[in-house]
C-alpha cells in the first residue's frame, strides 16, 4: 500500500486506524482490468440501490405505523400529507424493482464470464447470499402496506414451510404468531423489514473484500499478468460507472414518474381483509421465476423443495462446470446454452404470472426441468466435451486485437 | 458498447413482454376506453369536470360509499377557494368530543376532516344493502385492473343480459363487472344531477366525470409528479451527457 | 475523435473544464437530491390544518383557569381576578428580565392566555404557586408573576403568548 497522507489530521488518524487508507486502496487505486465492459457497471449499481432502499427505508419508517388497523392508512398519509411522502414511497418501491433488475443483470454477467470460478468461489456464495437476504427482505417489505396482496402474499409465503414434514404447522404459527397472518406478524416483519438491509451491508463489505482479494474478473476471463493490463480504479471506473449511474437513474426516473405503479398490483390498494382472496394472486415480477417452480410441481413438500433447490444449485456452480476456461466469449458451445438458459429465465417469468392452467403450467414444468438440466446436467458435460477458442496471452493483447473492429463498429 | 446496448436492449424487451404479459392476465373483458386529460407524460386533471365529479360523488354516491382518505381541505387542488371548503365540510356532521362532562357530540365538519363515512361500520354497511359492502371510493381508480377506463366502463355498462344469462336474486347485469352480476343497481340515470355550469347529465357525461374526480382522489399528487419528472430527466440527461464527455476523456489515454 | 495528448495546452484546458463541469453538476444534483429527505421531516399537510383550537369561555369562573390543546402544547387560560390584574399592572417594566407590560400580554384583562411551557428548557409550570403567584416550573425553579413574566430562575423569557382571537364573549380560537 503506498498511502501516504499529507494532511497531518488524517495521518494522526491513519496511524492509529488506518481506515483512510482502506478506502483509498479500495476506490482509488484497485488495479482493475483494463477491458472491463459495461456489463461490470451493475456492481455499483447495485451497491447505489442498496443505500438508496435504506436510506429512503429509514425516513418512511418515520411516518409508518406497523398496526394492522393503521398500516394501510398511514401509507396513503405518506402518499398524500408528508413533504414530498409520495416521491419517497414511490422511489422505495419502485427502488426496490431497480435493485433487483440491477442484481439479477449482475448475476447473468458473472454466469456469462464465469465469474465464480477458482478462486472466486467465496465471493460468488456472498453474493448469492445478499441475493436470499435480498428476497427475504423484499417480501416482507411488500408486507407492510396491508394491501390485499401484502396480507395474501404473507399467507402463501409463509405457508410455505408448512410443507417441511412434522413440525411444519409448528413452524407457520411460530412465524406467525398467532393462527393466521396478523398484527403480530406485521409487527415482526416490520423488525425484520429494518434489519435485514443492514445484514446485507455486512454481507456486501465481505463480497467486496473477497473481489478484492483476487480482483475483478474481465470479459477474457484471463487474470491479470502484469501492470499494463491494469489501470486504477479512479479515475477510470469512477467516472465510468458514474456514467453508467446516469444512464440507469433517467431509466429510474421515467418509472417513478411517468409509471410508478406499472411494477406494482392494483389489488394492493384495498386494504388487506382475511376473509376474501384476490382472483389473481402474484407476486412481484422478480418472484415470478421461482414461483413458476414451485407451481410446477404438483405436491406441496416437493414444490418447495424444488424452489429453495433452484437457488441452491447455484451454489454448487463452481464445481458442477467442469471447463477451465471462464469467458463465454471463448466458449461456443457454452455461448448458445447460456442464452438458451436466459431465455429458459424468462419463460419462467412469464408462466410464473400467468394463472393455474393450461398450456402454463406444462410450459411452466418443461422449462422448470430445463432450468436444472441446464445446471446439473449441461453444465457439466459442455465441459468436458466443448473445444475452446484459443485465448488471447494476456488482457493487453486481448485489447489491442479488439481495437480495429471496436472502431469499425463504432463508425458504421 | 454497441454490443452491450443491444444485448441488453434484447433482454429488456423480453423482460417486458413476459412481464407485462403477467400483468394483464386479470382483465377478460374488453374495456371501453375514454381521453383523459390527465394520462400522458404533461396530463394534468380537468378541473371543471372534477368539480362536476365532486357533485356526482356528493349526490349520487355518498349514500353507500365513503372516500375515507381524502379530506375537505384537498379539495383546493381542485380549484375550490377556502370559503367553499368550509361551507362544503360544515354541510356534514361529525362526531367528536368527549367535552367536559364526557360526552360525545356532534359539530359540523371542518376543512380538516376527511370525507364522512355512510355507515358505522361495515356490519350496519352490508345490512342496509343486502349483504353487499358498498368498498370505499379513495383509491378504486388505482385498485382495479383499467383503472380510469374499468370505471368508467363499469357505470355505463348496465346493460339487459343475454336472454340465457340466469341472473340471482338481487343482482344486476353489468358488462364489465366480473362474472357480470353486481349487488350495486345502476347508479346514474339521466339528469340524476343538475350542473351547476350548465353541461347535460347524460349518464356518460357523470361517469366520465366522476371518475375523473376519483381518479384525483387516488392520485393527488399526479401534477406535482408530472412536474417533477420532466425537471429530473432533463436534469439527468445533460449530467449524463457530462459525464459521458468526462468518461471519454479520461480513456483517451488508455490502449 | 481526434486524440488529444495532456501535453496540449488546449486539451488541458478543456478537459479541466469537462471535470469541474461534470462533477459540478453531479454536486447539484446531489444537493437537490437531499431536500426530499429533509423536508419531509417537517410538519406534514395533516398536521399544518390542525392549527386553531376553539375554546368555550362560559364555564372558567374568575380565579380559575383551564389548560387547552392547541398544536400539541398546554395552554393555560386564566380568568384572572382584579387583584391579579392589578398585581401584574403595578410592576416596574424596567426591572424585568424581559421587559414587557401587562397589556402587551393580554386581549381582555381578564382573561390570560399563554402557552404552558416554560422559556428554560419546556416543562410545564405549575399554577398559584411560586414567589409572584403567578406559575412556577418545578424542573429547574422559575417563578413567573400573575402575567406569565419570569421574574426569578434560569428561564429566559415570559411565558409566551400564541396568537389567539375572541370569536365571542364566550369563545376564544387559538391559532
Amino acid at each position: 500500500m503506498s498511502f501516504e497522507p499529507k494532511n497531518p489530521v488524517i495521518k494522526w488518524v491513519e496511524d492509529r486506524l488506518p481506515i483512510t487508507g482502506m478506502m483509498h486502496h479500495a476506490l482509488f487505486e484497485y488495479p482493475t482490468p483494463k477491458n472491463l465492459s459495461y456489463w461490470w457497471t451493475f456492481g455499483s449499481l447495485a451497491g447505489f440501490m442498496l443505500v438508496v432502499q435504506i436510506v429512503t427505508g429509514i425516513v418512511l419508517s418515520m411516518h409508518y405505523t406497523a398496526h394492522v388497523d393503521l398500516a394501510f392508512n398511514s401509507v396513503e398519509h405518506i402518499m398524500r400529507d408528508v413533504n414530498y411522502g409520495w416521491l419517497l414511497r414511490y422511489m422505495h418501491a419502485n427502488g426496490a424493482s431497480m435493485f433487483f433488475i440491477v442484481v439479477y443483470l449482475h448475476i447473468f454477467r458473472g454466469l456469462y464470464y464465469g465469474s465464480y470460478k477458482a478462486p472466486r468461489e467465496l465471493l460468488w456464495w456472498l453474493g448469492l447470499v445478499i441475493f436470499l437476504l435480498m428476497m427475504a427482505t423484499a417480501f416482507m417489505g411488500y408486507v407492510l402496506p396491508w394491501g390485499q396482496m401484502s396480507f395474501w402474499g404473507a399467507t402463501v409465503i409463509t405457508n410455505l414451510f408448512g410443507a417441511i414434514p412434522v413440525v411444519g404447522d409448528t413452524i407457520v404459527t411460530w412465524l406467525w404468531g398467532g393462527f393466521s397472518v396478523d398484527n403480530p406478524t406485521l409487527n415482526r416483519f416490520f423488525s425484520l423489514h429494518y434489519l435485514l438491509p443492514f445484514v446485507i451491508v455486512g454481507v456486501v463489505i465481505l463480497h467486496i473484500w473477497a473481489l478484492h482479494t483476487n480482483g475483478s474478473n474481465n470479459p477474457t476471463g484471463i487474470e491479470i499478468k502484469d501492470k499494463q493490463d491494469s489501470i486504477p480504479f479512479h479515475p477510470y471506473y469512477t467516472i465510468k460507472d458514474l456514467f453508467g449511474l446516469g444512464v440507469f437513474l433517467i431509466f429510474f426516473s421515467a418509472f417513478l414518474f411517468y409509471a410508478p405503479n406499472y411494477l406494482g398490483h392494483p389489488d394492493n390498494y384495498i386494504p388487506a381483509n382475511p376473509l376474501v382472496t384476490p382472483a389473481h394472486i402474484v407476486p412481484e415480477w422478480y418472484f415470478l421465476p421461482f414461483y413458476a417452480i414451485l407451481r410446477a410441481v404438483p405436491d406441496k413438500l416437493g414444490g418447495v423443495l424444488l424452489m429453495f433447490g433452484a437457488i441452491a444449485v447455484l451454489f454448487l456452480l463452481p464445481w458442477l462446470d467442469k471447463s477451465r476456461i471462464r469467458s463465454a466469449r471463448f466458449r461456443p458451445i457454452y455461448k448458445q446454452l447460456f442464452w438458451i438458459f436466459v431465455l429458459d429465465c424468462i419463460v419462467l417469468t412469464y408462466v410464473g404470472g400467468k394463472p393455474a392452467e393450461e398450456p402454463y403450467i406444462l410450459i411452466g414444468r418443461i422449462a422448470t426441468i430445463y432450468y436444472f438440466v441446464h445446471i446439473l446436467i449441461l453444465l457439466p458435460l459442455v465441459g468436458l466435451f466443448e473445444k475452446p477458442k484459443p485465448l488471447p496471452a494476456s488482457i493487453s493483447e486481448a485489447v489491442l486485437d479488439k481495437k480495429p473492429s471496436a472502431e469499425e463498429a463504432s463508425n458504421a | 458498447m454497441l454490443k452491450f446496448i443491444k444485448s441488453l436492449s434484447a433482454a429488456a424487451l423480453l423482460s417486458v413482454v413476459s412481464i407485462s404479459g403477467a400483468q394483464a392476465a386479470g382483465a377478460a373483458v374488453e374495456l371501453k376506453s375514454a381521453t383523459w386529460q390527465h394520462t400522458g407524460l404533461f396530463g394534468t386533471y380537468d378541473r371543471a369536470s372534477a368539480q362536476r365529479g365532486l357533485q356526482v360523488y356528493r349526490e349520487v354516491c355518498a349514500a353507500c360509499h365513503g372516500l375515507n382518505q381524502v379530506a375537505f381541505r384537498t379539495l383546493a387542488d381542485l380549484g375550490f377557494n377556502e370559503d367553499e371548503i368550509k361551507a362544503l365540510a360544515a354541510e356534514s356532521e361529525f362526531t367528536d368530543g368527549p367535552n367536559d362532562d364526557g360526552d360525545m357530540f356532534e359539530r359540523p365538519g371542518k376543512p380538516f376532516d376527511k370525507f364522512p363515512e355512510p355507515f358505522a361500520n361495515e356490519k350496519a354497511a352490508r345490512a342496509s344493502n343486502g349483504g353487499a359492502y358498498p368498498p370505499d371510493l379513495s383509491l378504486m381508480v388505482k385498485a382495479r385492473p383499467g383503472f380510469e377506463n374499468y370505471l368508467y366502463s363499469l357505470l355505463t355498462g348496465y346493460v339487459d343480459p343475454p336472454s340465457d344469462f340466469e341472473m340471482m336474486e338481487g343482482m344486476n347485469y353489468n358488462a364489465y363487472f366480473a362474472g357480470h352480476q353486481i349487488a350495486m343497481a345502476a347508479p346514474l340515470t339521466e339528469d340524476a344531477v343538475e350542473y351547476a355550469d350548465g353541461t347535460p347529465a347524460t349518464v356518460d357525461q357523470m361517469a366520465k366525470d366522476v371518475t375523473v374526480f376519483l381518479a384525483w382522489a387516488a392520485e393527488p399528487k399526479l401534477e406535482e409528479r408530472k412536474n417533477m419528472g420532466m425537471k429530473v430527466i432533463l436534469f439527468l440527461l445533460l449530467m449524463t451527457g457530462l459525464f459521458y464527455a468526462a468518461k471519454r476523456k479520461a480513456w483517451a489515454d488508455v490502449h | 475523435m481526434t486524440t488529444t495528448t495532456p501535453v496540449e495546452e488546449d486539451g488541458v484546458q478543456r478537459r479541466d473544464f469537462l471535470y469541474i463541469a461534470a462533477g459540478g453538476v453531479g454536486a447539484v444534483g446531489t444537493a437537490l437530491a437531499i431536500w426530499p429527505f429533509v423536508d419531509q421531516m417537517n410538519p406534514s399537510a395533516d398536521v399544518l390544518a390542525l392549527s386553531s383550537t376553539e375554546v368555550d369561555l362560559g364555564a372558567i369562573d374568575e380565579g380559575s383557569e383551564v389548560t387547552a390543546v392547541w398544536q400539541g402544547k398546554p395552554v393555560f387560560i386564566r380568568h384572572r381576578t382584579a387583584d391579579e390584574i392589578k398585581a401584574a399592572e403595578d410592576v416596574d417594566v424596567a426591572t424585568l428580565p424581559d421587559p414587557q407590560t401587562d397589556e402587551e400580554r393580554v386581549i381582555k384583562p381578564e382573561w390570560l392566555v399563554m402557552l404552558g411551557i416554560c422559556t428554560h428548557l419546556g416543562c410545564v409550570p405549575l399554577k398559584e404557586a411560586g414567589e409572584y403567584d403567578g406559575w412556577f416550573c418545578p424542573c429547574h425553579g422559575s417563578h413567573y408573576d400573575t402575567s406569565g413574566r419570569i421574574r426569578k430562575g434560569p428561564a429566559p423569557l415570559n411565558l409566551e403568548v400564541p396568537p389567539y382571537e375572541f370569536l365571542d364573549d364566550n369563545t376564544v380560537k387559538i391559532g
